[in-house]
């Protein structure tokens, strides 16, 4: 049987959103390929209710691996967990989420198991003459599209970025066989030890993960006037980013940042205010899906790479935007 | 504490400019530096020698040019370096690269560290650093945005995740990626500079590293290029005028419509 993989990632026994956006794309690509997309999940005390949902967002079979010591991604066990299970089930594809777990765990796999694997793809298909995957990515900072196969090795194996899909419709008439798989203690390897987590501060985002992100640079002018951006982002359910400028002036914390030494975003809604758009902030906007640009200067970059652009001083723009949208709200 | 610092010479992207009929990078003239997100992994390996002793090596694989972002970072303070450099390593895939420096690593001797940044801002994959690691079956920490604690024989470290920091505890030997928070990179000094031009780098090669030949450069890589596009960037959107109190209340009515319209409020 040739299947398809998806793994599955949870953060303190709840599902991320990446585990159904991938789902998504391997349930297209079974299709394609007439065989079954299985969810993998590693982790601890995970719902019966989550277990379903992933059948019900698309996944014929779910392997559960479910154990304490799975509980905290820890690199070198999920690695030797997942090799284990692709050595003993030859999955044909193996699709992961390129987030801070699938970009480690999976290059370790890659290796463990003897196969190629592409990073950060924004789209896969089947090519019909040979049936193997090709799996496109932006590179150099979103300036090429490089498509890229696996020819001659098994599984063919990718990341996939982040909101770049968008999870099926629960279907509740789905049903599917939920395997758990007990954890082999020959798979544990307890060299690096979690000890912890922790946020530094109630404002810690997960930019890359945000359906709709207001970013803040430069323009600002000052630390003060990120709440601006701030009480915008409330009115739009959206998170905080922000462009490096600001980030080096110490108005924002790291996790905020956007671009080429920050995060790289796919949000639905990304509106940026007084950021310019330098090359490096763009290499990390580029997969949004609508972007909406207000800065003074008529000639910057972003305007270049904007669907909705209001020249204008963000001073004036953003508060009236603001109360425009509470007003509409009520 | 011996680190090894990998580094990876890329193009300079940061003063490109796009062509504006096809909305594509125009790459002549384009200049080679150190990969910008290198320079956070190099900084955090000085530190940690300045605070504990013990030495850094950069070790770089590329076309003999790379020598040259190899001698940088030894002006920046980096105590040694080595090249890893054949035609035969050429066209090599994430894999077949991780494998190489891997072999070349271990002919280097012992080690406490390996340091990598996130990822190269050419390739953008971010997969060497923990590829290396599992070629070399070492714990791999990464994301490293913080270190917290080094003893004689671990290091402690704050790896940045989506939704906060994981407290992460690792013997030596390990890998650890970093994230630009980890510190901020030192310039070249002068005296760097002299010494890095006196420095004779070695280069480790087919022909005095131990290595399959089928597992190297574009033959030994599994993942192949299909095709290569330039996406046009340029999106045609809106531009609205605000400069007077009509035209900015305009601006965000018309805003406000285009987002209902597209179902984003």
């Amino acid at each position: 049987m040739s299947y398809v993989w998806t793994l599955g990632e949870q953060f303190e026994g709840k599902l991320r959103g990446v585990s159904f956006e991938l789902l998504a794309r391997g349930k297209k690509l079974a299709e394609e390929l007439d065989t079954k997309v299985c969810s993998l999940i590693l982790g601890h005390n995970i719902s019966d209710e989550d277990l379903e949902e992933l059948i019900q967002r698309g996944a014929d079979e779910v392997y559960f691996v479910d154990d304490p010591r799975l509980a905290d991604f820890q690199n070198e066990t999920y690695s030797n967990v997942i090799s284990d299970l692709i050595n003993q089930y030859h999955p044909h594809i193996v699709l992961a989420a390129a987030t801070t777990i699938g970009r480690v765990v999976m290059p370790y796999v890659a290796i463990k198991v003897n196969t190629g694997l592409t990073a950060d793809c924004t789209q896969l298909e089947i090519q019909p003459e040979t049936k193997l995957l090709l799996q496109t990515r932006p590179a150099i900072g979103g300036n090429i599209m490089a498509t890229i196969k696996t020819p001659d090795h098994m599984p063919q194996m990718a990341t996939v970025r982040p909101k770049s899909s968008r999870p099926l419709d629960k279907d509740p008439s789905r049903s599917g066989k939920i395997q758990r798989i007990v954890l082999k203690d020959e798979l544990v390897d307890t060299r690096a030890k979690v000890i912890e987590f922790r946020t530094d501060d109630a404002g810690f985002v997960n930019i890359e993960e945000a359906d709709v992100v207001v970013a803040g640079g430069k323009g600002l002018k000052q630390a003060a006037n990120v709440k601006l951006v701030e009480d915008l982002a409330k009115q739009l359910d959206g998170v905080v980013g922000a462009s490096r400028q600001a980030i080096d002036r110490g108005w924002l914390s790291y996790p905020h940042q956007v671009g080429l030494s920050g995060k790289t975003i796919s949000a639905t809604l990304l509106l940026t205010a007084g950021i310019s758009g330098s090359i490096q902030y763009l290499a990390g906007i580029k997969t949004c899906e609508n972007i909406v640009a207000i800065n003074n200067d008529p000639e910057a970059n972003i305007f270049g790479v904007s669907d909705f652009g209001i020249v204008g001083d963000l001073f004036e723009v953003l508060p009236l935007l603001t109360q425009k949208l509470a007003q509409a709200k009520k | 504490m011996n680190i090894i610092v990998l580094v990876k010479q890329v193009p300079e992207t940061s003063n490109v400019k796009m062509d504006p009929e096809t909305g594509t990078m125009i790459r002549e003239g384009l200049e080679t530096i150190i990969n910008p997100l290198d320079l956070y992994a190099i900084e955090a390996a000085l530190r940690l020698k300045e605070q504990h002793g013990g030495k850094v090596t950069a070790i770089s694989m590329g076309p003999p040019a790379a020598m040259k972002a190899l001698r940088e970072t030894m002006a920046m303070g980096v105590d040694e370096a080595a090249l890893v450099s054949d035609r035969k390593f050429g066209g090599a895939d994430t894999w077949a690269t991780s494998y190489t420096l891997g072999q070349a690593i271990k002919e280097m001797g012992e080690f406490d560290i390996i340091m990598a940044g996130e990822r190269a801002t050419d390739g953008d994959t971010g997969q060497v650093g923990p590829g290396l690691g599992a070629w070399l079956n070492l714990p791999v920490v990464s994301y490293v945005a913080h270190i917290k604690e080094v003893t004689k024989d671990s290091i402690t470290c704050d790896r940045l995740m989506e939704e906060g920091y994981q407290v992460v505890k690792a013997p030596f030997p390990v890998v650890i990626t970093t994230v630009k928070e980890i510190a901020e990179p030192r310039l070249p000094t002068l005296r760097g500079n002299k010494r890095a031009r006196q420095t004779e780098i070695p280069v480790y090669s087919t022909e005095n590293m131990t290595v399959d030949v089928g597992s190297l450069g574009l033959k030994g890589s599994p993942t192949k290029v299909v095709k290569i596009e330039t996406p046009k960037v340029t999106r045609s959107g809106t531009l609205l005028k605000a400069n007077s109190e009509e035209t900015i209340e305009s601006a965000v009515d018309q805003l406000i419509e285009w987002l209902k319209e597209r179902e984003l409020v």
